[in-house]
């Protein structure tokens, strides 16, 4: 969809620009100068407040993700299983297509570590299964 | 033989676990076999442990198995799982787990009994007769109940929501909003999540209570990103509801309007802080607004706005059916009635524990989480996310209560416990601190946004051992002005958990020598 068709469906509202953003990301894995643009014009907001709010999420990613993204939980949950460790393991496995973020809980603290794959959570994560999650989307790619 | 109902969670841990393989899993073995079942995706019972625990309709009794494989699942059948059969992974009826039958569920209790989106199923689990009860006795009774209950927001400043609802209520206007924080962006944290996934339903019936006490025809549920299953249980069920009318304008024919809008955040913990999550929901960077004016006086568009945390406002319902002062008889001291604990973290037995305040950390984390999931020794304990501090295993006996808490330096926050073994280094601990909140700081006052910064740089020095007792006092000097200079907790509690490692852990700074 077309950055001006979800500017759309939600009314072209100013008020909702974190939300087209939202949808934004969620559809193309990130933020160019032109949905900027384009979006400042159809939400009738200068391109300064704009960026200002791009720069301000951290969801909002500004260069093209790979083509798996991976987000590692590094809070307190998962530090006390592991989660340092995972993380570490996880930088020297991963794929050059991978792109490996950071996150601040998952809400899966019970079953910590916790990692989500291309939207997915998964809970009781440790350095076999992560290579096992991260094998079967190298599969799937191939 | 008749249709066997069996109940797989449909719940991020769960799933996160093999649940949504499970399902499937049982699909396929039942159609093979031309068993004839119906698949129920309830929401979890909290008994995270246990995960994918699944449930097989035996009669009125629910026979449970937990940690169930996809793997397992022809075993199972082989078994007589259709009949509950004996298996290894039985565990007995759902409704005898000791975990759970002595937990009080006041706020959860329709929580893995139901099936999560299905209209009929909550309605025939009292689904609506709070919200009915309420047109009943008027709004200043409901708001009435929900003073005398005591209840306590728990987003984590356990502000009474009497209180609140009376000043929005009383506050002139004729546009008022509910503003329900689904941000939950503690670690150790996920009492919301649960109660979304679980009871969806049972949120925005309470959202509906709240406009109907306090005047306001249009709720937002601010929703933090983590949650992509949540966010699409909770766009289902406002779909449902406002297709059965129970959602829009003069709902069942009772002249009352509501609205409920689901709102996305976008990965910043600061939004939870309820002027931020206002800002966020105008479609602005998320900086954190000086009050006065408080949200329910001036809150969302301008508007007084009752913001509560979803376990808040979920515990209304039953406040409302049973009276405040059933509530108010829970509970120890000014901490009235429960909150549903969540143990994470290095816990063997980790999830969703609903009791009454006044419940010991160490009852919390022996009884029901059976100790560290190492087996080794508790070293420590965070209590209440991020800002909270870390309590030394000398401090289990601590009773849950709000006061108590503060006594000790601490606070109970969202009831999010994460249990640390002998292993971990608290210095990292202090330092993570300090860094999360230079990462997440919005900027707006220079302690929290520089002052964290250099915590980090400081933890660094004293841990290699870099003038360590000058680099010490600085530390300290930074806790100080970062706790009176910061508008928001973000900074001014940050220091919490640092000053707890100085305090109980100081030897953990002493890896590197001293130059
Ligand atoms: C940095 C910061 C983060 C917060 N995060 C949350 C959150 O994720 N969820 C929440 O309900 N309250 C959070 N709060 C507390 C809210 O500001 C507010 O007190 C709460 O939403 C009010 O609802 P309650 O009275 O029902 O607790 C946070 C506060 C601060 C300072
Ligand atoms: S303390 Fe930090 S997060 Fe809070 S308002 Fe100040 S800069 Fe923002
Ligand atoms: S701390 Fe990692 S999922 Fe909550």
């Amino acid at each position: 969809m077309s950055v001006r068709k979800i500017a759309q469906r939600y009314d072209n509202r100013a008020e909702m620009l974190v939300q087209v953003l939202v949808a934004l990301v969620q559809q193309n894995g990130w933020i160019s100068e032109d949905d900027i643009r384009e979006l400042a014009d159809a939400l009738n907001l200068s391109r300064a407040d704009v960026h200002g709010v791009v720069e301000y999420y951290h969801d909002f990613r500004t260069e093209p993700p790979g083509s798996h993204i991976v987000k590692l939980c590094r809070a307190e949950a998962c530090q006390a299983m592991g989660g340092r460790e995972l993380a570490a393991h996880a930088e020297e496995v991963a794929g050059g297509d991978t792109t490996l973020e950071a996150v601040y809980c998952l809400g899966n603290c019970a079953c910590a570590p916790a990692v989500m794959i291309d939207g997915k959570t998964y809970g009781r994560v440790d350095a076999e299964r992560l290579d096992a999650l991260l094998a079967s989307l190298a599969e799937a790619a191939s | 033989m008749s249709r066997v109902r069996i109940y797989v969670p449909r719940e991020t841990t769960a799933v996160s676990v093999g649940a949504d393989e499970v399902a499937v899993a049982i699909a396929r073995e039942a159609k093979q076999r031309g068993a004839d079942i119906e698949l129920v995706r309830n929401g979890s019972w909290g008994a995270c442990w246990l995960e994918p625990l699944i449930e097989v309709q035996q009669g009125d009794k629910r026979i449970a198995y937990g940690n169930v494989a996809p793997d397992d699942v022809p075993m199972l059948f082989e078994a007589g799982l259709l009949e509950g059969g004996e298996h290894d992974k039985r565990l007995g009826p759902v409704d005898e787990i000791e975990y759970l039958i002595t937990q009080e569920r006041w706020t959860f209790w329709r929580c893995g009994l139901t099936e999560s989106l299905s209209l009929d199923d909550f309605l025939a689990h009292q689904g609506f007769k709070a919200l009915t009860k309420a047109w009943e006795i008027g709004a200043d009774a409901v708001i009435d109940a929900v003073t005398a209950s005591g209840l306590r927001g728990r987003g984590g400043a356990g502000f009474p929501t009497g209180i609140k609802w009376r000043t929005v209520a009383d506050a002139s206007g004729e546009q008022k909003y509910v503003a329900c924080n689904a941000d939950e962006g503690d670690s150790g944290a996920f009492s919301d999540r649960m109660l979304m996934e679980g009871d969806p339903f049972g949120l925005i019936e309470s959202m509906a209570i709240a406009g109907f006490a306090v005047g306001a025809n249009k709720g937002y549920i601010y929703l933090r990103s983590e949650y992509p299953l949540t966010h699409s249980i909770l766009a289902r069920a406002i779909d449902t509801l406002r297709d059965a009318g129970w959602l829009g304008e003069d709902i069942q024919g009772s002249g009352f309007d509501f609205e409920v809008e689901l709102h996305l955040g976008a990965g910043s913990y600061v939004c939870g802080e309820e002027t931020a999550m206002l800002e966020s929901l105008e479609g602005r960077k998320g900086i954190v607004r000086y009050k006065p004016p408080l949200p329910a006086i001036e809150g969302l568009f301008g508007k007084p706005t009752v913001v509560n945390n979803v376990v808040t406002l979920a515990s209304v319902p039953n406040i409302v059916n049973l009276g405040g002062e059933r509530y108010a008889g829970m509970g120890v001291n000014r901490s009235k009635g429960t909150l549903a604990f969540q143990l994470a973290g290095n816990i063997r037995r980790g999830g969703l524990v609903e009791k009454s305040f006044g419940v010991t950390l160490r009852e919390l984390i022996e009884t029901y989480g059976g100790g560290t999931a190492s087996g080794r020794a508790v070293k420590a304990v965070q209590v209440g996310g991020p800002l909270g501090a870390y309590l030394s295993a000398e401090q289990l006996d601590t009773p849950m209560d709000y006061e108590a808490f503060v006594e000790i330096g601490a606070m109970i926050g969202h009831g999010g416990i994460v249990v640390f073994d002998d292993t971990a280094n608290m210095a990292q601990q202090a330092r993570f601190a300090m860094e999360f909140c230079a990462i997440e700081s919005c900027g707006k006052c220079t302690p929290c946004r520089i002052g964290s910064t250099r915590g980090v740089e400081v933890i660094d020095r004293i841990i290699e051992g870099d003038n360590r007792d000058a680099n010490y006092d600085l530390l300290v000097e930074l806790c100080d002005t970062m706790e009176d200079a910061s508008l928001c907790a973000m900074g001014g509690m940050t220091p919490y958990p640092v000053r707890s490692v100085l305090k109980h852990f100081a030897a953990d700074f002493a890896t590197g020598s001293d130059t």
